[in-house]
């Protein structure tokens, strides 16, 4: 098999495309250096120089404002130019296919693109297209992956747990189609969490997820037992009727987390979301404002940790 | 013309002949194969010291994407591929743009063909109007226009009512009905359903695909009687159930293709859009039990299912990639490398590739049923003489298809054509 395009030949990563194959000791690294970035946050001047006169291309195949803003604010915090450029809406829309947009952008002497595109393995592509000089970070492709969320998540556990080692995480909601799940599962299981549950309908959670290494429930109060994290996924609208569930209702019945239910996992579990979330249909308003929720330092964390990525990959050679 | 190929390895699966001797041919025709009488005054010698010289191969699957995708490959550049492949004769599927579903489209395509005067073409009609599985086409106009069955190419036909109708139409007048076993609901992914769909986050496809398909198919043929060519079958699961069907004694021959016969899922690597195809590459237990079946005979021919794709639409996203692969050029190649691997000799292994095709063709052939794909004294003299030991490496770019993309790219294979003749004239001669 050819290498990981991730990394380059001394094994330094060059793009940020997927958490799957990343040694446990390049994930750690970027969270010590998130945690670093995290200082600068807090000052008054919210700002390093380390991608002085670097451009990064925000390429946002499908629309988002929360983790293109998040990486905006992540690259100019880095001293970065940043161009937003909503594709959804322009090249794309007139025709121009994939690589002819990666062409002419990479033509305006871009640095690093941010992707987001709605088919699994785009920015696989565009990294194998592009200038070497120029660094991936996938922002979400499909369903494969969402390595910044994952990351993030693991920050968000680290700093309230410390120890993965020892640790029970339930992912509960529609798994099967959530590119957060993949890359959430390849980061816990690299960084050594002993019991991964995936939680949710046979629809939704269907029996090969085993395959990658986690237990799969189907009850809602046997998948959060005992869990000191539990990370609650979108349900996105197109699922909410049709022939993967019969309704929101049903599914926030069955599988929306409640202080009841809540109540089964350890005392001092933490509520984890990617948002934005769905208030009374994943998750009862009670629980995501409540003291067991750690949604709005994630989103937090989150933009120290893209600074960490792109910092990390943008010093590192092809 | 009269030509003489002396010193060469005669193989003829269909016969067994498996041993040195010469081949003599007169006015397109194979005069005697073995020993030539002295007398016999060639006007050109092909000296095939070291050489395999066999019939020419039979690819029943392979995609000249004429009429209508002329910019992926015209009808010459893959006829030059076929024949630089040792392919004498080629099925081709209806799935062209139109596709063929009334005779002067078959009549034309033929035409063209013969113009060029190469490779025996022998197409599929489409099994319904448009592919759109609604109306039966005119199945004998059709047929005497040229074509040797029906077929829904990749297009599965959802409709079971319409699909029973067509089976009962054509069994009506003994034509046999290809058909590649896929439910066109489930099969709507893009990968084998399995683990590395799942870690890639691609739609599945999952094996009830095919066997639900394959079910339907053989109880339809219990009320109907007809015929079928099963296409590029892709599962161990689906195997099982031909060989059941056959041992029933179900009229069923069927075929595999050489992605199938030497890839899994795993070679999707990091989303490479050259593994994207049709059916889609399964598990290695999948690829284990093909290999067996074509060997004991299960799956009756091995097809290239060359479809050349432009690199526009292979540069893409990996589920927005056109599925197909070239295969003309590298089906000997595939062939012997299986035939190595499955210890099954020389004859069995280009059996696979030459008699048994024609076997299930069947009556299709009509005159030449009896000597294609052999090589049999007063039979048409299409005949593929190769290097079995020399070794190669798969360069797309070198290839003569216009389809550039392979799975093989950079693989090093057994086998290196050196003629081909096609009913008696040096078609391809390696430079």
């Amino acid at each position: 098999m050819t290498r990981n395009p991730q990394l380059n030949k001394h094994g330094e990563l060059i793009h940020l495309l997927s958490i799957e194959g990343l040694p446990r000791a390049v994930l750690h690294s970027i969270l010590d250096t998130a945690g670093t970035f995290l200082s600068v946050n807090d000052r008054e001047v919210k700002k390093v120089p380390l991608l002085r006169g670097k451009s990064v291309f925000n390429l946002f195949f499908e629309n988002s404002t929360r983790t293109r803003t998040t990486f905006e604010i992540a690259a100019k915090r880095l001293s970065a130019d940043v161009i937003n450029l909503d594709i959804a809406k322009s090249s794309a829309a007139k025709g121009e296919s994939l690589l002819d947009t990666i062409a002419n952008l990479s033509a305006m002497h871009a640095d690093m693109f941010v992707v987001r595109h709605s088919e699994s393995g785009a920015p696989y592509l565009i990294a194998q297209h592009c200038a070497p000089h120029v660094h991936v970070v996938n922002a979400g492709d499909g369903r494969h992956a969402h390595p910044t969320q994952g990351l993030l998540d693991m920050y968000t556990i680290r700093h309230y747990k410390q120890d993965f080692t020892n640790l029970t995480v339930a992912i509960v909601g529609d798994i099967v189609h959530s590119r957060v799940a993949r890359s959430d599962i390849h980061a816990l299981t690299t960084l050594g969490v002993p019991e991964i549950r995936a939680v949710g309908p046979k629809t939704l959670v269907p029996g090969d997820l085993k395959e990658m290494g986690v237990r799969v429930c189907h009850d809602m109060i046997e998948g959060i037992k005992g869990a000191d994290v539990i990370i609650m996924l979108r349900l996105q609208n197109e699922r909410m009727s049709g022939a993967m569930l019969p309704s929101a209702g049903e599914f926030f019945k069955n599988y929306g987390l409640t202080q009841e239910k809540l109540a089964h996992a350890k005392p001092d579990a933490i509520v984890m979301h990617p948002g934005p979330i769905n208030r009374g249909v994943e998750i009862d308003s009670s629980v995501a404002d409540g003291k067991q929720s750690v949604i709005l330092p994630q989103v937090t964390f989150g933009i120290a940790v893209r600074m960490a990525v792109m910092s990390t990959i943008a010093g590192n050679n092809a | 013309m009269k030509l003489l190929i002396k010193n060469g390895h005669l193989v003829d699966p269909a016969s067994g002949r498996d041993e040195p001797g010469d081949l003599a041919i007169a006015a397109g025709r194979i005069v005697s194969v073995g020993k030539v009488s002295a007398d016999f005054r060639a006007t050109r010698t092909i000296d095939a010291t070291g050489l395999v010289v066999a019939p020419g191969l039979v690819d029943l699957a392979a995609r000249l994407r004429e009429p209508g995708h002329e910019h992926e490959g015209m009808l010459e550049s893959e006829m030059a591929a076929a024949v630089a492949g040792g392919v004498t004769s080629l099925v081709c599927p209806p799935d062209t743009d139109p596709p063929l579903d009334e005779p002067g489209l078959v009549e034309m395509l033929k035409f063209r063909a013969r113009n060029l005067n190469q490779s025996h073409l022998y197409p599929l009609g489409a099994l319904t109007r448009g592919l759109a599985g609604e109306v039966l086409t005119e199945m004998a106009e059709l047929t005497e226009a040229g074509c040797v069955g029906f077929s829904q190419a990749d297009v599965a036909l959802a409709d079971t009512l319409v699909l029973q109708r067509a089976l009962q139409y054509a069994s009506t007048f003994g034509y046999t009905v290809w058909l590649r076993p896929q439910d066109a609901y489930l099969g709507k992914g893009v990968a084998a359903s399995g683990a590395l769909a799942t870690r890639l986050g691609l739609s599945g496809v999952p094996v009830i695909a095919e066997t639900i398909a394959l079910h339907t198919i053989f109880e339809l043929m219990r009320v109907t009687g007809a015929r079928v060519h099963l296409c590029r079958l892709s599962s161990a699961a689906g195997i099982a159930l031909v060989r059941v069907a056959k041992a029933e004694g179900l009229p069923v021959t069927c075929d595999v293709s050489v992605n199938q016969l030497h890839l899994t899922d795993m070679d999707i690597g990091y989303f490479n859009a050259a593994m994207r195809l049709t059916p889609p590459l399964r598990q290695q237990r999948d690829r284990d039990a093909i290999r067996a079946a074509l060997a004991d005979g299960t799956v009756d021919a091995l097809v290239s299912d060359h479809t050349p794709v432009d690199e526009d639409m292979k540069n893409l996203p990996f589920a927005e990639a056109e599925p197909g692969a070239t295969g003309l050029e590298l089906l000997l190649s595939l062939a012997l490398k299986w035939g190595d691997e499955q210890g099954c000799g020389l004859v069995r292994t280009l059996a696979a590739v030459t008699s048994e095709p024609v076997r299930a063709l069947g009556e299709a052939l009509g005159s030449l049923s009896s000597s294609a794909g052999r090589l049999i004294e007063g039979g048409v003299a299409d005949v593929c003489v190769f290097d079995a030991k020399a070794r190669w490496t798969v360069q797309p770019a070198a290839l003569k298809s216009q389809g550039k993309h392979s799975p093989f790219a950079g693989y090093e294979l057994p086998g290196r054509v050196k003629y081909t003749l096609v009913a008696g004239h040096v078609a391809y001669e390696a430079g």
